[in-house]
């Protein structure tokens, strides 16, 4: 339990080593942290600093090489990596930093896969709904190369809240947006999360971004030199 | 999930649907000819069940080389039904009109045969109306040939004949046989029956006609043994079915071997485009990857899409295969006994259609296998190494599968178990040479160019070993192509030259045989009157093997443990001499040159036939020449030299060995033009009509037309394999294409000229159609030579001219197919193509 709240994320002690030839190389050193339902945590660090190893490592789309990830309650390490990626299923929505739309299937389809891979058939008018919500109700049948960054990334946003997932993680979700568009984008992300009490795992180098979430967690070197509640946090918890 | 799979691998082709048609359809041609042969023989098949009377026209016949003895005739008598008797022997035949000569296969027929189907002939009535008017029947070709118009006169022995109607098709014989020796139907009773004196070869036939619908098998059977004794055969509809039926599945499952060369070929085109596919597939499988999707979903989406283009490929090949059917009967037109009417065989199009699914999925595996290798992580960082790809008990049992699949279809295939396991040994041999070859090749071309080479050299040669070259898949297409082209051609010269070579220098050219001794001396005159030189003159003896050892040759045929072969079947014509000739080669024991008349006689016998005999130095075999029973032993064993053109026997006697003996002699001479061979032929069976000459460029001319046919054949199931090869080839450069518009547009960006561009394309496209054509060519070479020597036992001809025109017809059509599938590579919009997704 984090401040009474269930915990849906627990790293303990993460470490994760790669091996170039014959040297090893550590990109994350004994990262531990917890994040209790609806908290948002940005990840901040320069590049190189292991941020985005850290959301990988967090998802289950990675194995450490040492420590443990607890996702809503499943030990990443006991679970091999069909059963991580049914935990995602269940529990865990992306946004990408580029967007990842698959290419061959219309705007509303794309925001249906994780739902149909969960076996659920009548999603459609779901991912519609959602897909209006964040303004694409005209684009619906659109595929991706139809569509502008900015409209490719809100589609992005709709299909990584239609399993309601209980944790959502961002990769630099404005990284390839202009800054109006950016703006747009997380607005949206923030009132989705906000909306479906989703705690959100934001990977960014835009401090501005990070300020408001709840807590920033700052990398360098695969160490964390600090985890501070934000301005936002502590207004929060004042008011 | 199940659902999913489905659903999402159906929506996942959208936009990539013209490309996976262009992935399958290297498979569409190699199932074309699997259906197309394989209709076409269950289509064979039926004709032959149907008209198996027709085939032997008649129910039961019974052959024998020497007149049938009272004894027989006895049978033949009891046997009853309506009986039509035939006679056949080799002959010369004189036009007096042309002045010409030919040897021909005469057949003195009676009325009634064939009881079954007809002899179709030109005049159709001619086909009866020549054995009332005592007049000829002649082979279509020969007339045309020789000039030969119908009321033209014809002379055999001392008969001459009204030449009535040409012959089209006759019972028991296809086009083919036809060209080794043409054929004359005359009437039975109008033969010269002195040109069938003792030691000339004949075949003496009955047929039958049982009116009662008795069981020809069941009446013959318990004859069968006494019949065998008297060196009569037999022949029922059922038999004559079953040859038929066997000789030509051989032939048409043999070209179906050729034609699965074609989709082996066309699956490797697959299994290199599906391997480009997917990989630019990785971010998608990514993304579900982080979905939730599980790596067996995602492969299995794919494993859907490959069945979905091999089923549609199966279907198309089919398509094509059915109509390539209807073109199966004129390409073997030679070969068959029979017409063959066009049906669907649905068994083969069922077969090919799951051969094609089967193997596409096969070979579609093994580059979806390493899907499984695909991270989560790739949708975040696309830089994301998947570490060396495993190559776990999944792929190794699915090239398991491949390589079982393969063998099993080539040995159910082939005519035989041998040919089959020789047949995927060979095709693996040549993927794996190829395939080293393409590796070796980029790892040579992987090295730092010496310094002061163009750039556009550097560039062409370094696009052969870039990340995602297709240098495998180009060179393995380009060399198998090459290499069964230039395999049939090295056999085809290897095969000719050596009827060639045997006519070289001063060796005799034109034989004349069947001479009785009374005509020597007639015959030398004649010869020797037109100028030239009496080169030969051997003596021949006709014989049997009546016992090797203490085992008489009946004994060993009617023990089921004991090893009869032809050697102890056939019948000998054997010399006697005091020497060796220079085509043969003494091996073991003592040539001896004259017998002293006492004891067995000491007999050279030849390799191989001792071989198949199982005799060595001093083993007994007892001859039987014309009943007479003459015990001789093994003195010497030696090879001969069959290539050269003159007299070589198995047997050689002693001189003084077999003077009483029957013998026919044999004259040999050299004739310089085909003129004054004709004319000579002409005089000798003017004066000797019993004579018979064989000319050597006439034998040359006929094996010519004979492996021409088979050739053509053969090439035409080989075209299935070129134009697959061809297809792989620009798929291959078709998947790259995206790649190269990537580069072009850079280096356009950076001020590259279209000319230098396309000069890059060239160089890189030569060196590949060079390395595939030689690589192709030298591995011909090395099959021609173990085809030169385990088959034809012959020293290896290389026709160089036509080698270097299939190679330099390689290149080129390499660089045509590059340049036109690259065609518009330089003109896209550099920002159409840095906005673009791969």
């Amino acid at each position: 339990m984090t401040n009474g709240k269930n915990e849906v994320l627990q790293v303990a002690d993460l470490t994760k080593t790669y091996q170039c030839g014959q040297r090893s190389l550590t990109v994350l050193e004994g990262v531990g942290f917890a994040l209790a339902t609806g908290d948002t945590c940005s990840i901040v660090g320069p590049s190189g600093s292991g941020k985005t190893t850290l959301l990988g490592l967090c998802a289950g789309l990675d194995a450490p090489s040492s420590g443990n990830v607890t996702l809503c309650g499943h030990p990443f390490g006991s679970l091999s990596e069909d059963e991580r990626a049914a935990v995602r299923n269940e529990h865990v929505g992306f946004v990408f930093q580029s967007f990842r739309l698959i290419p061959t299937l219309t705007a509303i389809e794309n925001v249906m896969v994780p739902a149909e891979l969960r076996g659920r058939n009548n999603a459609r008018p779901e991912a519609a709904a959602l897909l209006a919500d964040v303004g694409l109700g005209d684009r619906m049948d659109h595929f991706p190369a139809q569509l502008s960054g900015g409209e490719q990334q809100r589609v992005a946003l709709a299909r990584a809240f239609i399993n309601r997932p209980d944790i959502l993680f961002a990769d630099e979700p404005t990284g390839n947006l202009d800054s109006e568009t950016g703006e747009h984008v997380v607005d949206l992300l923030f009132r989705l999360n906000r909306e479906a009490g989703t705690t959100l795992v934001l990977v960014t180098h835009d401090l501005d971004l990070a300020a408001m979430t709840d807590r920033i967690i700052r990398l360098h070197g695969g160490k964390v030199v600090s985890d501070t509640r934000t301005a936002t946090a502590l207004a929060a918890m004042e008011g | 999930m199940d659902r999913w799979i489905w659903r999402f691998a159906a929506r996942d082709t959208r936009g990539n649907r013209g490309r996976l048609l262009l992935f399958v359809s290297s498979m569409v041609l190699g199932v074309a000819a699997l259906v197309s042969i394989n209709s076409f023989g269950d289509n064979l098949k039926a004709a032959i069940d149907q008209e198996a009377r027709t085939l032997l026209g008649a129910d039961l016949s019974l052959e024998s080389g020497s007149p049938f003895n009272e004894r027989v005739e006895a049978i033949i008598d009891s046997l009853g039904g309506t009986q039509s008797r035939r006679t056949s022997f080799a002959s010369m035949a004189f036009f007096p009109r042309t002045g010409s000569s030919r040897l021909v296969t005469v057949r003195g027929n009676q009325e009634g045969f064939p009881f079954y189907g007809a002899v179709e002939t030109d005049p159709p009535e001619a086909a009866t109306s020549y054995l009332e008017s005592g007049g000829a029947l002649i082979d279509g070709t020969l007339m045309q040939q020789y000039d030969i118009v119908i009321g033209d006169s014809m002379r055999i022995g001392g008969m001459d004949y009204r030449v009535e109607g040409r012959l089209l098709q006759t019972p028991r014989e296809s086009a083919a046989v036809m060209l080794f020796s043409p054929r004359v139907y005359v009437p039975l009773a109008r033969l010269d029956t002195t040109l069938l004196a003792a030691g000339s070869r004949a075949d003496y036939e009955v047929y039958f006609r049982f009116e009662d619908e008795r069981d020809a098998d069941a009446a013959i059977e318990p004859l069968q043994s006494e019949l065998r004794g008297y060196r009569v055969g037999t022949d029922t509809v059922e038999e004559e079915r079953e040859n038929w039926n066997a000789a030509l599945t051989n032939l048409y499952r043999f070209l179906g071997l050729v034609g699965f060369t074609a989709l082996l070929l066309g699956s490797l085109g697959v299994a290199s485009s599906i391997s480009v596919y997917v990989r630019q597939r990785i971010q998608t499988i990514a993304v579900l990857r982080c979905y939730g999707a599980s790596v067996r979903s995602t492969v299995w989406v794919y494993v859907f899409q490959a069945a979905g283009m091999g089923l549609f490929g199966a279907f198309l090949g089919s398509g094509l295969g059915v109509l390539i059917q209807t073109l199966i009967p004129q390409v073997l037109a030679d070969f068959l006994p029979v017409d063959v009417d066009f049906r669907v065989s649905w068994p083969a199009v069922f077969m090919g259609s799951g051969i094609g699914l089967g193997v596409t999925l096969l070979f579609a595996l093994l580059p979806l296998l390493s899907l499984r290798d695909v991270s989560p992580l790739m949708a975040l960082r696309s830089g994301v190494e998947t570490g060396p790809r495993r190559k776990g008990w999944a792929w190794w049992a699915t090239v398991g599968v491949i390589g079982l699949g393969t063998t099993g279809f080539a040995v159910a295939q082939a005519p035989s178990v041998g040919m089959g396991l020789g047949y995927a040994g060979a095709i693996l041999i040549v993927f794996l040479l190829l395939a080293g070859t393409a590796r070796l090749l980029m790892a040579v071309l992987s090295r730092r160019p010496p310094v002061g080479v163009s750039y556009t050299i550097k560039q062409g040669i370094a696009n052969l070993h870039r990340p995602n070259n297709q240098t495998l898949t180009m060179m393995l297409a380009l060399g198998l192509g090459t290499f069964l082209v230039t395999t049939m051609l090295v056999s085809e010269d290897t095969l000719v030259s050596q009827i060639t070579v045997a006519g070289d220098t001063n060796r005799p050219n034109l034989i004349f045989y069947d001479i009785q001794p009374a005509q020597v001396e007639p015959v030398r005159q004649v010869v020797m009157e037109q100028g030239l030189p009496i080169l030969e003159q051997t003596l021949i003896v006709t014989m049997r093997i009546h016992a090797v050892g203490d085992r008489t040759v009946q004994e060993l045929r009617e023990d089921s443990t004991a090893r009869a072969t032809w050697a102890h079947r056939r019948e000998y014509r054997s010399t006697f001499r005091d020497h060796l000739t220079d085509s043969e080669t003494l091996v073991s024991g003592i040539f001896t040159p004259a017998w002293s008349g006492e004891g067995a006689i000491p007999v050279s016998v030849e390799q191989d036939v001792a071989n198949e005999l199982a005799v060595d130095i001093g083993d007994s075999i007892v001859f039987d020449i014309q009943g007479i029973l003459v015990p001789t032993v093994v003195g010497s064993i030696r090879t001969v030299d069959w290539r050269r053109m003159q007299t070589n026997f198995f047997v050689v006697f002693p001189a003084g060995s077999l003077d009483a003996a029957p013998a026919m002699h044999v004259i040999m001479t050299r004739t310089d033009t085909e003129a004054q061979s004709a004319q000579v032929q002409s005089a000798v069976v003017r004066q000797l009509p019993s004579v018979s000459a064989i000319d050597l460029s006439l034998i040359l001319n006929t094996f010519e037309a004979i492996f021409s046919r088979i050739a053509f054949v053969a090439r035409f199931m080989a075209l299935f394999s070129v134009l697959t090869g061809m297809i792989v080839l620009a798929g291959a450069v078709l998947i790259s294409r995206f790649q190269r518009i990537e580069e072009s547009v850079l280096l356009k960006t950076l001020g590259a000229s279209r000319k230098t561009v396309l000069r890059i394309m060239s160089v890189e496209y030569l060196v590949l159609g060079f390395a595939a054509s030689l690589t192709g060519i030298l591995l011909a070479l090395a099959a021609g030579w173990s085809i030169s020597i385990f088959v034809f036992d012959a020293p290896l001809s290389v026709p160089f001219a036509s080698v270097g025109i299939i190679m330099a017809s390689v290149v080129v059509l390499t660089l045509v197919i590059g340049h036109l599938n690259s065609r518009g590579v330089y003109d896209r919009s550099a920002l159409d193509v840095l906005r673009s997704e791969v």
